[in-house]
C-alpha cells in the first residue's frame, strides 16, 4: 500500500473535469433561468438557486462515498440490485406522476428518480455477476443471466412511460464486449439498425436489390481466397429480407403517428419541402428551436447571459435536456467545441483508468460507468444538435435535475474509490 | 479489438459533433440576425416629416395625422372576420389575400391591412381594436398641403413596394418614401430617422424587457424642414394663368440660379395624392394620357425652341468674329436655301442685328448661321465649334438640377447628323432650320429659363435649382453656389440685349409691355406636328416667349411655352408678361389683361386632333 491518503490518490485529473463540467453547466442553467438580476445566487426559490443546492448535496454524496469501506460496493452490489429492482416496481403503486411518466418518488422536498438509481445498481451488479470466479462469458446461459440484469430495469421503466431511460441500459453491452462477449453480436444489432433506416428510406425492394448486389461482390472478390458459405449466406439474406418487410409493418402499425413523424423527420423521409418544414416546426420544434439557437451563436457567442433565444425561453426543457442549446448560443462553436472535447478527454481518461484495474469488478464496473455516461452523452447533445431523433435524455452534469446530478457523481465516485484502492487490490 | 472498441466510439462521436456544428455555427450563420431573431421584437418611433417653405418662408407642406391599421401574422388569432371586416369596411375575400400575402413577406413582421384611416375612423377603432388580437393601430403623419399648386416641383409620397424594401433594409412595410419631386430628391432628410427600441420576447410572444438593455435602441432623429426657392405666390399664379392650357413656364432668378416657379400644365392638386384615395386618384391621373396631368411639361417637354434661340446664334456669330452689330443682311420675305425659298414675317428689308431680333428676321440669321460654318474649313469643324457655344449655356444635356427627373434637350452635333444624312452629306445649308431654332434643336422649358438668366447675366449662369436651404444650417450642395461661364464674353451680350429690349419696344412683343419695368425678351411661334392614329399632321404652332426683366439689374428669367397657342406674343409673352410684373411688383396694373388670360383656354385646340375631322389651325381669331 501506498504512503498517501485517501485524498493522495484519487484520480484528481477526472475529479478536476467532472468539477469544471458541473460548473460550466451551472454557468448556464443559471444563466437560461435568470429571471431576476438582482437576485441572489443562493436564493432557493430559483431553479439555479436549487441546482447549487443539488451540487452541495453531490458534494456530501462524494465524502460519504470515498469514506464507505470498498468491498463494501461488491458485497452489496447484489442488495442494490434488487432494492432498485423493488423500488422501480414500487412506481406502478406509489409512483408520482410529473409531465406524463410515472417516474418519481415524492420525498416532500425532494422528486426521487429510482431509475437513475437503477442505473449505478445495475453497472454494480453486472460487474459483479461477470467478476464472479463461476461466470463463463462464452457460457450462453452465463450470457443468457447477464443479458437479464441489463434488460430486467429497462422493461420496468419502458411502461413509466419512459424510453429514453430504458435505451440507457443497453450501453451495458459495452461491458460484454469489453469482456469478450462475441462481437458478432454488435455486428447484428448494426445490420439491424441498417436495415431499419434504409428500408424506411428506400423499401424493401431497394435493400432486396442491395442485398443482392453486395453478395454478387463478395462473390466476385472472394471466390478465389475463401471457400464461399453458400448455405448460411442465403439464410442471412432471407433472414435481412424478412426482416425489412417487417419493418414496413411495425412502422405502420406498431408505431404511433409522433414517433413516425420523428423518424419521418430524422430520415427526411417526408418529401414533400413544405410538409417537411410543418413537421420541424411542431414535431420537431424544440429541435428546430435549439438548432436555430446554437446556429445563432455563431464562432464566438452571443456572450454570456446574452443569449436572445435563451432569455426568449424559446428552447423549451433548456435547463434540462436541451442546456447543451444555451451553450452554443451564448458561447458559440468555441464553447461548445470545449465541452465535446472535455466530455471527450473525459471518457478517455476513465477508459484508461479501467484499464490500470487489477481487480475485473473494478473494470467491468468501470466500463458500465463509462457507457450509462457515454450514452447520456451521446443521445442527448445528438438530439440536441438535430443528429438524432428527440429522445428525453439528461446531460450528464449540465442538466438541471437532483437524482440526474447526485446519482451521476455518485457513479462517477464509487468507481474513482475503488481506483484509489486498486494497489492494495494486487497484493 | 475489444480493448479499443469504446475509446473508437468516443473518437467518432466527438468528431461527428464538431462537424455538425461546425455546420450550425460556421456555415449556417448568418451575422446580421438582430431584427430576424424571433425573440426581439422592434418598435418604431416615427418622426415627423420636415416642412416645406417656400423661399419667403410661407409654409407649403405640413403634416397632418393618419392611422394604418397593422396586423402581425403570426400573432393573429381566430377571429369574427366577417365582423371585422365590416368594421373596417373591406371586403372579407381581399382580407383574406391580405392575410396570406403578409404571411409569405414574414410571418413575424408587421404588414399593412388599411393604410391611412383618418382622425374619425380612428376614433370609432380605438376602442374595438383590442378584441383582436395581433392586429393594432400605427399612428404616422400624412403630408398636408397648404397649397393647390407646385404637385410638380413637391412631389408626393407613398408606401414603400416590396421592391423598396429589397433594395434599402431601412424601410420596414406601411412606411412611406418620397416617389417624386423634392420628397424624393430629399427623402432622407425631410424623413429623418425613425427610433427603434428592441424588446425581447419569450416564446409566449410576451414582452420581457428591452434587448440588451437598450444598448441598440434609437432616438428618432427629426426630419429636417427645408426651404424651397420657389415663390408660392408667383407659382399659384402662374398655376391659375395656365387655366386650360397646356405647356411649362420656368422662372429663375439669374443671380442664384434659384427656380421661382416651375409650372406645368394641366397641373392637379397635390392634396389628391394623399390618404386613402391616393392609389384612385393617381390612376386616374397617370391613365389621362391625353392632357398628361403628371407629365411635367417644365422640365420633360422638349419642343424646338423657336426664335428665342436666334439669341444664341447672335451670340456665336459675335463670339466668333464673323459678324459685327452692324452687319446687315437683306430679307427678300424670306432667304433661299439653294433655289428653295423660306418664307420670313418681318417685313422685308435691310435688317442689322438690333433689328433682327426685334423683327424676329428669319432672313438675317440665316445669313449669321452660314457666316459661323464659313469661318471654318470643314462644316465638321463649324458644327465642333457651334456645339460646343450652346452647351455652355445648358443646352443639350442634363443640366444637374436637383429635380430628381429631367430631359436632355438636344444640341444636333456632327455624329447625330452624320447618322442622319449619312458621312459628308450634310453642310451649313442642310441644317440651316437651326439657325432659328426650328430644326433639329430641342429644349426643355426650364434649359430656355437658364438660357435667358446666362443672358441675363452676360455670360453666366447657377445651376437651377429647387433647394433654398436645409434645416437651420442653410446650407446646401455647392454645386448650386459656383458659377457656369458661358464660352461668350461679356461685351458681346449688349448688343443681343439691346435687341431684346426693343422686342418689347418696337418689336414683337410691343403689346406686352409693362408700365416702369424694362423688359428683354424673344418671342418664338414653332411649327409642331403629331401623329394621331398614324397620321401626321401639323397643328397650330406652340407660342414660346422668353424674357428677363429688369435689363439692367435682373431679378427674374424665365421662359414660357405654351402648346398650340400660336404667336409668341400672344399666349406666352402675356403670361410672361404677368409673372414678371407679379414678381417684381407683387401686384398686377393691367387687371384687363389678366381676367383675359386667367380666363382663356385653348382646350378647343387640343380637341382638334381629336375631332376626327379636318380643321384649320393658326387661327387668326382669338
Amino acid at each position: 500500500m501506498s504512503g498517501k491518503g485517501l485524498f493522495g490518490r484519487l484520480d484528481w485529473l477526472t475529479v478536476f473535469l467532472y468539477a469544471f463540467l458541473v460548473l460550466i453547466g451551472w454557468v448556464n442553467i443559471y444563466s437560461t433561468t435568470l429571471s431576476d438580476p438582482n437576485a441572489s445566487l443562493f436564493d432557493f426559490s430559483t431553479l439555479y438557486g436549487k441546482q447549487l443546492f443539488f451540487i452541495g448535496l453531490a458534494f456530501a454524496g462524494i465524502i460519504l462515498v470515498l469514506f464507505i469501506e470498498t468491498n463494501f460496493f461488491e458485497r452489496f452490489a447484489s442488495i442494490f440490485y434488487i432494492i432498485s429492482m423493488v423500488l422501480l416496481l414500487g412506481l406502478f403503486v406509489f409512483g408520482k406522476t410529473i409531465a406524463g411518466a410515472t417516474s418519481w418518488y415524492d420525498l416532500g422536498f425532494f422528486n426521487l428518480q429510482p431509475s437513475e438509481l437503477a442505473k449505478v445498481a445495475t453497472a454494480l451488479a453486472l460487474a459483479k455477476y461477470l467478476s464472479d470466479i463461476q461466470t463463463d462469458i462464452k457460457n450462453r446461459k452465463h450470457q443468457m443471466y447477464a443479458l437479464i440484469i441489463i434488460l430486467l430495469p429497462a422493461l420496468l421503466i419502458l411502461p413509466q412511460p419512459d424510453p429514453g431511460s430504458s435505451l440507457i441500459y443497453f450501453s451495458l453491452f459495452f461491458v460484454l464486449f469489453r469482456e469478450g462477449f462475441p462481437l458478432y453480436y454488435l455486428g447484428i444489432l448494426l445490420t439491424m439498425v441498417v436495415l431499419f433506416a434504409t428500408t424506411l428510406m428506400f423499401g424493401t425492394v431497394w435493400v432486396a436489390i442491395g442485398l443482392a448486389i453486395l453478395t454478387t461482390l463478395i462473390f466476385i472478390f472472394k471466390r478465389k481466397s475463401t471457400k464461399i458459405p453458400i448455405l448460411p449466406l442465403t439464410g442471412v439474406i432471407t433472414i435481412s429480407i424478412l426482416f425489412s418487410l417487417s419493418v414496413g409493418f411495425v412502422y405502420e402499425n406498431v408505431f404511433e403517428q409522433r414517433h413516425r413523424d420523428r423518424f419521418a423527420l430524422w430520415l427526411s423521409l417526408e418529401k414533400d419541402e413544405k410538409k417537411l418544414e410543418e413537421i420541424r416546426k411542431t414535431i420537431g420544434y424544440n429541435t428546430y428551436q435549439s438548432e436555430k439557437a446554437i446556429e445563432s451563436g455563431g464562432f464566438f457567442g452571443k456572450g454570456f447571459l446574452e443569449g436572445t433565444r435563451t432569455k426568449g425561453d424559446f428552447v423549451p426543457e433548456q435547463h434540462t435536456d436541451y442546456i447543451f442549446s444555451s451553450v452554443g448560443e451564448e458561447w458559440g462553436f468555441m464553447g461548445t467545441v470545449t465541452v465535446i472535447l472535455l466530455f471527450s478527454f473525459f471518457f478517455l481518461r476513465l477508459i484508461y483508468i479501467a484499464e490500470r484495474q487489477k481487480n475485473d469488478f473494478s473494470r467491468m464496473f468501470g466500463y458500465g460507468v463509462i457507457s450509462i455516461l457515454l450514452i447520456h452523452y451521446f443521445i442527448n447533445i445528438g438530439m440536441v444538435i438535430g443528429l438524432l431523433p428527440t429522445i428525453g435524455v439528461p446531460l450528464p452534469f449540465f442538466s438541471y435535475g437532483g437524482s440526474g446530478l447526485i446519482f451521476f457523481t455518485m457513479l462517477l465516485f464509487i468507481f474513482l474509490k475503488l481506483d484509489s484502492n486498486r494497489l492494495k487490490d494486487g497484493i | 479489438m475489444k480493448k479499443l472498441l469504446l475509446s473508437s466510439i468516443i473518437v467518432m462521436i466527438g468528431f461527428t459533433f464538431i462537424g455538425r456544428l461546425s455546420y450550425l455555427q460556421l456555415f449556417s450563420f448568418s451575422p446580421d440576425q438582430t431584427l430576424e431573431d424571433p425573440a426581439i421584437k422592434a418598435i418604431y418611433d416615427y418622426p415627423e416629416r420636415g416642412y416645406v417653405y417656400d423661399r419667403n418662408g410661407e409654409l407649403m407642406v405640413g403634416n397632418q395625422p393618419a392611422y394604418d391599421i397593422m396586423f402581425i401574422p403570426r400573432e393573429v388569432k381566430p377571429l369574427d372576420t366577417l365582423e371585422f371586416c365590416n368594421l373596417l369596411g373591406i371586403d372579407k375575400p381581399a382580407f383574406i389575400e391580405k392575410l396570406r400575402r403578409a404571411r409569405i413577406y414574414s410571418p413575424r413582421l408587421p404588414s399593412v391591412l388599411v393604410p391611412q384611416l383618418s382622425k374619425e375612423d380612428y376614433a370609432r377603432l380605438q376602442e374595438k381594436m383590442r378584441h383582436y388580437v395581433g392586429f393594432y393601430i400605427q399612428k404616422r403623419s400624412l403630408r398636408f398641403y397648404t397649397t393647390n399648386s407646385a404637385a410638380n416641383v413637391l412631389g408626393y409620397i407613398s408606401e414603400v413596394n416590396e421592391g423598396d424594401l429589397l433594395n434599402n433594409p431601412y424601410y420596414v412595410a406601411g412606411e412611406l418614401k418620397g416617389r417624386t419631386g423634392i420628397e424624393k430628391q430629399y427623402e432622407e432628410i425631410l424623413r429623418g430617422r425613425k427610433g427603434v427600441k428592441f424588446i425581447q420576447k419569450d416564446r409566449f410572444n410576451r414582452d420581457i424587457g428591452p434587448y440588451k438593455n437598450g444598448k441598440l435602441d434609437t432616438l428618432p432623429e427629426q426630419g429636417k424642414e427645408i426651404h424651397i426657392t420657389l415663390d408660392k405666390k408667383l407659382q399659384e399664379y402662374g398655376e391659375r394663368l395656365m387655366n386650360g392650357k397646356r405647356g411649362g413656364i420656368v422662372a429663375i432668378d439669374p443671380k442664384s440660379g434659384e427656380i421661382l416657379a416651375m409650372i406645368s400644365g394641366p397641373t392637379y392638386d397635390p392634396a389628391l395624392l394623399v390618404g386613402r384615395q391616393r392609389s384612385k386618384n393617381y390612376s386616374k391621373l397617370h391613365y389621362d394620357t391625353i392632357s398628361k396631368p403628371t407629365w411635367d411639361r417644365s422640365i420633360l417637354a422638349e419642343p424646338s425652341p423657336g426664335s428665342p434661340f436666334k439669341t444664341m446664334n447672335a451670340l456665336v456669330a459675335l463670339q466668333e468674329g464673323v459678324i459685327d452689330p452692324s452687319t446687315k443682311f437683306r430679307c427678300y420675305n424670306g432667304f433661299y436655301v439653294g433655289s428653295q425659298k423660306k418664307g420670313c414675317h418681318c417685313g422685308g428689308g435691310v435688317r442689322d442685328m438690333n433689328s433682327g431680333i426685334y423683327q424676329s428676321c428669319n432672313a438675317y440669321f440665316a445669313g449669321t448661321f452660314r457666316k459661323i460654318y464659313e469661318k471654318y474649313p470643314t462644316t465638321d469643324e463649324g458644327m465642333d465649334v457651334w456645339e460646343k457655344h450652346m452647351k455652355s449655356f445648358g443646352l443639350g444635356g442634363y443640366l444637374g438640377t436637383d429635380i430628381p427627373t429631367g430631359r436632355p434637350g438636344r444640341i444636333p452635333g456632327k455624329a447625330f447628323y452624320d447618322k442622319w444624312y449619312g458621312d459628308g452629306s450634310w453642310a451649313s445649308s442642310t441644317i440651316i432650320s437651326n439657325a432659328i431654332g426650328q430644326g433639329e434643336v430641342a429644349a426643355t422649358p426650364l434649359q430656355l429659363a437658364n438660357m435667358t438668366a446666362a443672358i441675363a447675366n452676360r455670360g453666366y449662369f447657377y445651376t437651377p435649382h429647387i433647394i433654398k436651404n436645409i434645416g437651420n444650417t442653410g446650407a446646401i450642395d455647392s454645386r448650386y453656389t459656383e458659377p457656369h461661364q458661358t464660352t461668350i464674353d461679356k461685351e458681346h451680350f449688349e448688343p443681343v440685349i439691346k435687341g431684346m429690349a426693343n422686342v418689347y419696344k418696337y418689336g414683337t412683343g410691343r403689346w406686352v409691355q409693362i408700365p416702369d419695368i424694362e423688359i428683354a425678351g424673344k418671342t418664338g411661334t414653332v411649327e409642331n406636328f403629331v401623329r394621331v392614329n398614324g397620321e401626321r399632321m401639323q397643328l397650330t404652332d406652340h407660342s414660346v416667349f422668353v424674357a428677363f426683366a429688369p435689363v439692367e439689374n435682373p431679378k427674374i428669367a424665365l421662359a414660357v411655352y405654351i402648346e398650340n397657342g400660336y404667336y409668341g406674343s400672344r399666349y406666352a409673352g402675356h403670361i410672361a408678361s404677368l409673372l414678371i410684373e407679379k414678381y417684381i411688383k407683387g401686384e398686377i396694373t393691367r387687371k384687363d389683361l389678366e381676367k383675359r388670360m386667367l380666363e382663356k383656354t385653348l382646350e378647343h385646340e387640343y380637341a382638334k386632333p381629336y375631332s376626327g375631322e379636318p380643321f384649320k389651325i393658326n387661327e387668326y381669331v382669338w
